[in-house]
């Protein structure tokens, strides 16, 4: 086993952790109480993969990941308030409330986002590491997926392009076990995911994902051999989450056993106990970084509740960079004929505007902790397939 | 100016980009040392080398992802897809990606690059080699659509195009590739995007017509003049987002009437959605419901017999123009 680092590094490792497992947790709850809409999945259980690899990463390296990336960002540094107010759909999110909790993004931390198909960030990731490359910039790209992610097209694609064209990039399998809801064993013929880009001259390593210490040596290894070497290497980081897929989730996939199995290895529990058994930290600093997530993640939730809804006016922003001939129509919108849509408050339809200010377009949900089922109701306003969500309180210690 | 082919035109605007922006660079299946599947990247990789020069493995999604991701990252990437018809299997980056980047990320993010793909039936290629997909990538917001009709057009579109901080699918016609026209070679001559040419004046209906098209309704157009005395007003869009609608709509209220022409499949097509735009907007101005020529509603057929029957050709146009003067609804 490797040797802890130092009190410092310890700390900022389990307070890093500690604060990303309640942010979720709170996630959950705000979501049951419709503040948070659409999809939401949670990387409980995997804060050791997501903080064993920011922490040995250089400021000036991008990472890149999926739909379940509350935690990479706030991992690389982004406020805990932002994610939120994203989650809140609001002004003050990351992305301004059009991304939503599936595409968070902090370019100033060089966190790339946050996707919301399956293998999407693959193909860019390759990009990032090819500008670098271009530039004669030292920058590595982190490119992390999921194990359903391995069988999507892109990762052949882009595991061949990174071999063949020596990018500095550095790809991470975060193997939760599940493609969704489908096993590991019924969704991949190749079982070890640090196998499966061998042939395409990625070579890969298998590591003990609930472990923060392990990761983070095998990352400085990849880290490395992408920035000395232009080598890229796969690096399958086995770990679970204990929470559904999503939030709309109910499990029927898996045994209670199996996720109490994985608890019992619990990531901050285990680091937390190592670290005060080695004498590195004490209780009462363990404590504390619980207490201090605890503060962030209640204040993240004021703020977010604070901000505002994002203007209609601003609908339009950001679809195109405007350049110095702005002639024609860029989207019909803009000139369609009157009503606008999207321009003027005055112009909201009142069935809109119910949904709206009802939270995450959930109007007709009056009861704390039951919500429908996104994509089993097919549209958010019919709720005849609405379901029961699992209760955060109950699921979790 | 000089006389060249389009393919010369297009590769002059990626030189002469290339030489004035080290950001900029190509990246395809066969762009290098195969000098492009249909040659438009000839001379390109002597001149820029292998890293500027990309030839890529084929795998369309990745392409362009990887140029998405070193958009992202501060380069100009110009991707080529060897055809239209394998830009289906990159959907996923252009729209998911490319297109929605900018929006989804508020503006955290830009996406300066260029996807070029040639496209167009004719050669006899069936069903999975001859796609019109204008209407496809009009659709989408975020993405600017080019689809030039000549080569001083192409070449003025392309450098805009690659100076752009927005996403461009940038499609070109096989069939033009080697029809010659003039083109300025000074290097600075941009053509801006949103704004039409008008290739021929008239005041007896407006026929729009967009690449191989814009010249076959020039044809028609003085076939028009010659055998029926009705005078044409041609108007190429040149890039379909952003639209240059006011050209259009200014001709319409000139002549009252509205024919529009492509390749591509009737239904949701480019007519469709002009026609709609012009009645729309400029339901007063017209004496006839507007008239959209098009390519059968049909996987191209290999025959030459029926490609060419599944293709408009000037007479298509002669007729649609003659139908909407005599008011009729076909």
């Amino acid at each position: 086993m490797p040797d802890l680092p130092d009190a410092a590094t310890c700390y900022e490792l389990l307070a890093r952790m500690a604060l990303i497992r309640r942010f979720e947790e709170e996630a959950g709850r705000q979501y049951q109480r419709a503040k948070a809409g659409g999809f939401l999945h949670l990387a409980i259980g995997e804060e050791a993969t997501i903080v064993g690899t920011t922490s040995v990463m250089r400021d000036e390296d991008f990472l890149i990941g999926t739909y379940r990336t509350h935690g990479h960002a706030i991992a690389r540094g982004t406020e805990p308030n932002a994610v939120m107010a994203e989650l809140f759909g609001r002004v003050d999110g990351t992305s301004g409330g059009r991304g939503g909790s599936m595409h968070i993004f902090d370019a100033a931390r060089r966190f790339m986002g946050g996707y919301g198909i399956v293998g999407g960030n693959l193909p860019i990731a390759a990009g990032l590491a090819l500008a670098s490359q271009y530039k004669g910039e030292d920058a590595v790209t982190v490119c992390m997926f999921g194990d359903g992610a391995s069988n999507a097209g892109n990762f052949g694609e882009t595991m061949n392009l990174a071999a063949l064209w020596t990018l500095p990039i550095l790809f991470l399998v975060e193997n939760n076990l599940y493609g969704m809801g489908t096993a590991i064993e019924r969704h991949s013929a190749q079982t070890d995911l640090s196998k499966k880009a061998e042939g395409y001259g990625v070579p890969g390593t298998r590591i003990d994902g609930m472990d923060v210490i392990a990761v983070r040596e095998a990352v400085s290894a990849g880290l490395r051999s992408a920035r000395e070497e232009e080598r890229p290497t796969l690096i399958e980081v086995v770990t679970y989450r204990y929470r559904g897929h999503s939030a709309a989730d109910p499990e029927v996939y898996r045994e209670r056993e199996e996720v109490e199995e994985w608890r019992r290895r619990d990531p901050i529990e285990s680091f937390a106990r190592r670290c005060v058994e080695a004498g590195v930290l004490g209780e009462r600093e363990v404590g504390q970084a619980r207490e201090a997530a605890e503060a962030t993640v209640l204040a993240a939730v004021e703020l977010a509740d604070a901000s505002p809804e994002p203007p209609l006016d601003t609908m339009y922003e950001s679809l195109y960079a405007l350049t110095d001939y702005p002639g024609g129509w860029y989207a019909v919108d803009e000139r369609s004929p009157e009503p606008h849509r999207g321009e003027h408050e005055a112009d909201m339809p009142e069935r809109a505007r119910e949904l709206a200010e009802a939270g995450a377009a959930y109007a007709e949900v009056e009861e704390e902790g039951e919500r429908p089922n996104p994509a089993l109701a097919g549209d958010a306003q019919d709720h005849t397939a609405s379901r029961t969500g699992p209760d955060p309180e109950e699921r979790e210690d | 100016m000089a006389e060249l082919r389009m393919r010369e035109a297009l590769r002059d605007a990626m030189a002469e980009e290339m030489r004035r922006d080290e950001s900029v660079f190509v990246m395809g299946e066969d762009v290098g040392v195969f000098r492009g599947a249909f040659k438009v990247t000839d001379g390109l990789l002597d001149e820029f080398g292998e890293r500027r020069v990309r030839d890529t493995p084929i795998s369309e999604n990745t392409i362009v992802g990887a140029g998405v991701g070193a958009a992202m990252n501060g380069l100009r990437p110009i991707v080529e897809l060897m055809t239209v018809n394998f830009s289906l299997l990159a959907l996923d980056q252009i729209v998911n990606h490319a297109a929605a980047i900018p929006y989804m990320f508020n503006g955290q993010a830009k996406v300066p690059m260029v996807i070029r793909m040639p496209g167009g039936g004719g050669h006899q290629l069936g069903p999975t080699h001859s796609h019109s997909f204008e209407a496809l990538y009009l659709q989408v917001p975020g993405l600017l659509v080019a689809c030039p009709s000549t080569p001083g057009d192409a070449k003025g579109l392309l450098k805009s195009a690659i100076r752009d901080d927005n996403p461009v699918v940038f499609i070109e016609h096989e069939s033009l590739y080697g029809v010659r026209g003039e083109v300025d070679d000074g290097g600075e001559e941009l053509v801006p995007f949103g704004e039409a040419r008008v290739r021929r004046e008239g005041s007896d209906v407006t026929i729009v017509g967009i690449l191989k098209m814009a010249n076959v309704a020039m044809e028609a157009a003085e076939t028009l003049a010659r055998e029926h005395g009705v005078e044409a007003e041609v108007i190429d869009p040149r890039t379909l987002r952003p639209l240059d609608l006011d050209t259009i709509l200014g001709s319409v209220a000139k002549t009252n009437h509205a024919v529009i022409v492509e390749e591509g499949w009737p239904h949701g097509g480019v007519g469709a959605n002009l026609s709609a735009l012009i009645t729309e907007q400029a339901f007063d101005d017209l004496d006839a419901p507007p008239q959209r020529v098009t390519g059968a509603d049909v996987h191209m057929p290999y025959s030459k017999r029926l490609e060419q029957a599944a293709i408009p050709h000037q007479e298509h146009i002669v007729s649609a123009a003659l139908a909407t003067l005599e008011g009729a609804r076909t």
